[in-house]
C-alpha cells in the first residue's frame, strides 16, 4: 500500500525486537536527531570470542528510525567487533529503503549513528 | 496585468490556480496538493513575469545611473515599494525598509532600536506563541545588554495567549512588547491592538510578526497603531529574499543605521558620513532588486483579487475541515479548539501512534505537502507535550477538494500503520 511503510517496517515499529537495556554492556552508545526528536540507544555485549551474544535498544521516534533500529539489531547478533566496525548505513537502506529522501535516510540510519557511538 | 486570468468578479479558486505555474505539477505520479502556506507560498504566473521583464528589459542597478536604464530600475523599484506602502495602509512609503525576510526586520529592530534605547536591567516582553524569529534576536539582545526577557504565558487547551497575565508583565521597565499577529503554529489572531493599547500606556513600544496575517487578511498598520511591524514577502506570493519592515518614521528618524555601505548615505568624507533619507538609510548595498519588483507584483495580484475574499476564502477552510479532522480518532488539533473567526487556516495536529514525520512522508506519496516537525516554535509546542507536529496550511489558491484529498490521506496513513 506504502512504498516506504512496507510491512516488515510496520511491523518493527509495532513490535520492535530487542527491545530494552543491558546490564553492564561491553558497548554502549546513544544519537538524536534534533530535528525530529528521535532517539536510538544501543547496548552490546560479547563473549569469550569476540563476538555479539547480547543486543538491545531502547529509543522513540518516527517509524522508520524505530524500525531501523529494530532490524540492525537483529543484524548485530553474532557479529565479530570487526564486523560490526564494517557495519554502515548501507546495511540498512538496503532494507529499508534506497530511495529515501536525504531527511528521512538520516531517520533510517541514526541507529548506525548509535552504533558508531557505541563503538568509539 | 495581462497573466492575470483571474477577473475579479467571483472569486474561484480553480480560475486562480491557473495562475500558478506549478500547481499543475504530479508529485509521485499524483497531482499535486501544497497545504505548506505558512512555510512558503506558490508564485503567480504575473510575479514571475515580472521579474523575468526586469532582467530581460530594465536592469540596472538603482539610485545610481543618469541614463534611462537606471531610471528605469529606480522607477520601478521604488513604485513597488510605494504598493508595498499602501497595502499595508502605512503613512508614507519612507516608513518601508527593505529587508531579506521578517527574520531580518525583526533583528533589525534589535540590532538598532532596541540596542539603542534599552539599558541594562530593563525588559522585553515577547510570548510563549512566537516564532523563534521573535524569540532569538530577543534573547541574544537580552544577553549583550544585561536584558531580562519575560515572556506572556499562554492557555494551550484554548490555544490563546492568557491575558490575564499581561498587566503583571507590564511594568515601568518594560521597554519593548514583542508579539505575533497570527500564530503559524496554532492560527490564533491574537488580540494585537489591545495588546498594543495596554502597552502604550507604560510606554513601551510594540513590534509584531505579520508574517502570517499580511498575507491572508487586510492588514492596517496605522489602525494596529503598533510600532514596528515585520513580515516576508514569499509568504504572499513573492519570492524569496524579500521582507519588509515597517517602522513608524518618528521612530525611525531617530534610529542610527547599523549597516553601513552605498546608497545609505549622502555624502562621505575621512572624518564622517551623513547619512541618506529615510527609508534609504536602513538599506545599505545593492538591495534586491528583482525581489523587490516581485513583491510589488504580488501586491498587484492580491490586490486584483481583494484581500477580503482571500480571507472570506481561507475562513471556509476553517468551518469545513476542522471539525472534520477533529472528529478522527487519534487526532489531537493543537489550539483553538472550536470553528472560531479569531483563526487562520493553519492547523497543526498529532495523530495518535504516528510521528508526523512519518505521516508526511505518506503524505508525500500521495502528493500532498505538509509540513512535520517544530514549525520554528518549540515553546508553544512544548506546552502541548510533543516534540512535534503536523500542519496543513490553506492559501487562496486551495480548495475544499484538496481538504478532502487530505482527509482521505489521513485515513490512508492509519491503515497503513494499523491504526
Amino acid at each position: 500500500m506504502s512504498d516506504l511503510y512496507r510491512e516488515i517496517i510496520i511491523d518493527h515499529y509495532k513490535k520492535p525486537r530487542n527491545f530494552g537495556k543491558l546490564k553492564n554492556p561491553d558497548f554502549h552508545g546513544g544519537e538524536d536527531n534534533l530535528v525530529c526528536g528521535d532517539r536510538v540507544e544501543i547496548f552490546l555485549k560479547l563473549n569469550k570470542q569476540k563476538k555479539v551474544e547480547g543486543v538491545k535498544w531502547q529509543g522513540e521516534g518516527c517509524a522508520l528510525s524505530q524500525a531501523s533500529a529494530s532490524l540492525l539489531s537483529e543484524m548485530l547478533m553474532g557479529k565479530s567487533l570487526a564486523e560490526l566496525k564494517k557495519t554502515g548505513n548501507k546495511h540498512i537502506l538496503k532494507i529499508v529503503g534506497e530511495n529515501l529522501n536525504p531527511s528521512r535516510q538520516k531517520c533510517a540510519t541514526l541507529s548506525i549513528e548509535a552504533l558508531k557511538k557505541a563503538l568509539s | 496585468m495581462r497573466c492575470i486570468r483571474y477577473t475579479g468578479c467571483m472569486f474561484s479558486p480553480e480560475n486562480i490556480r491557473r495562475d500558478f505555474p506549478i500547481l499543475s505539477r504530479q508529485i509521485n505520479g499524483k497531482p499535486l496538493v501544497y497545504l505548506d502556506n505558512a512555510a512558503t507560498s506558490q508564485k503567480p504566473r504575473i510575479v514571475l513575469k515580472a521579474m523575468d521583464d526586469f532582467q530581460r528589459q530594465h536592469n540596472a542597478n538603482v539610485h545610481r545611473g543618469i541614463y534611462t536604464l537606471s531610471e528605469e530600475a529606480t522607477e520601478l523599484y521604488e513604485t513597488a515599494r510605494q504598493k508595498v506602502a499602501k497595502f499595508i495602509n502605512a503613512k508614507t512609503s519612507e516608513e518601508i525598509i527593505f529587508t531579506r525576510n521578517a527574520t531580518e526586520s525583526i533583528n533589525l529592530v534589535a540590532l538598532t532600536w532596541a540596542r539603542q534605547n534599552l539599558e541594562k536591567g530593563e525588559e522585553i516582553l515577547t510570548t510563549e506563541m512566537e516564532h523563534h524569529s521573535n524569540i532569538v534576536p530577543w534573547q541574544i539582545l537580552a544577553k549583550e545588554k544585561g536584558l531580562k526577557l519575560n515572556f506572556l504565558p499562554t492557555i494551550p487547551e484554548k490555544g490563546i495567549l492568557d491575558l490575564s497575565k499581561l498587566a503583571n508583565l507590564l511594568s515601568s521597565k518594560t521597554k519593548l512588547v514583542c508579539i505575533g499577529h497570527i500564530s503559524n503554529l496554532l492560527g490564533t489572531i491574537n488580540p494585537i491592538e489591545k495588546i498594543i493599547e495596554q502597552a502604550h500606556k507604560i510606554g513601551a513600544k510594540v513590534l509584531v510578526d505579520g508574517c502570517q496575517a499580511v498575507p491572508h487578511l487586510p492588514v492596517d498598520v496605522q489602525k494596529i497603531n503598533a510600532d514596528f511591524y515585520a513580515y516576508s514577502g514569499h509568504k504572499m506570493l513573492g519570492p524569496t529574499g524579500i521582507g519588509v519592515l515597517w517602522a513608524r518614521k518618528d521612530l525611525l528618524e531617530t534610529i542610527e543605521p547599523i549597516i553601513g555601505g552605498g546608497d545609505m548615505i549622502k555624502s562621505v568624507t575621512k572624518q564622517k558620513s551623513i547619512w541618506n533619507d529615510l527609508p534609504w538609510r536602513f538599506e545599505a548595498g545593492t538591495p534586491n532588486i528583482v525581489g523587490v519588483i516581485g513583491l510589488g507584483a504580488a501586491i498587484d495580484y492580491l490586490n486584483q483579487v481583494g484581500m477580503r475574499n482571500v480571507w472570506e476564502h481561507e475562513k471556509k477552510f476553517v468551518e469545513y475541515l476542522l471539525p472534520k479532522l477533529k472528529a478522527i480518532k487519534g487526532i489531537k488539533v493543537f489550539g483553538i479548539p472550536e470553528v472560531s473567526k479569531n483563526r487562520g487556516a493553519i492547523f497543526s495536529f498529532w495523530l495518535e501512534g504516528m510521528h508526523p514525520h512519518d505521516l508526511a512522508s505518506l503524505f508525500d506519496e500521495e502528493g500532498l505537502c505538509i509540513r512535520a516537525g517544530h514549525m520554528c516554535a518549540q515553546v508553544m509546542l512544548e506546552a502541548y507535550g510533543k516534540p512535534a507536529a503536523a500542519r496543513v496550511s490553506f492559501y487562496l489558491y486551495n480548495t475544499l477538494e484538496e481538504a478532502d484529498k487530505f482527509l482521505a490521506a489521513i485515513e490512508r496513513a492509519k491503515k497503513v500503520f494499523n491504526l
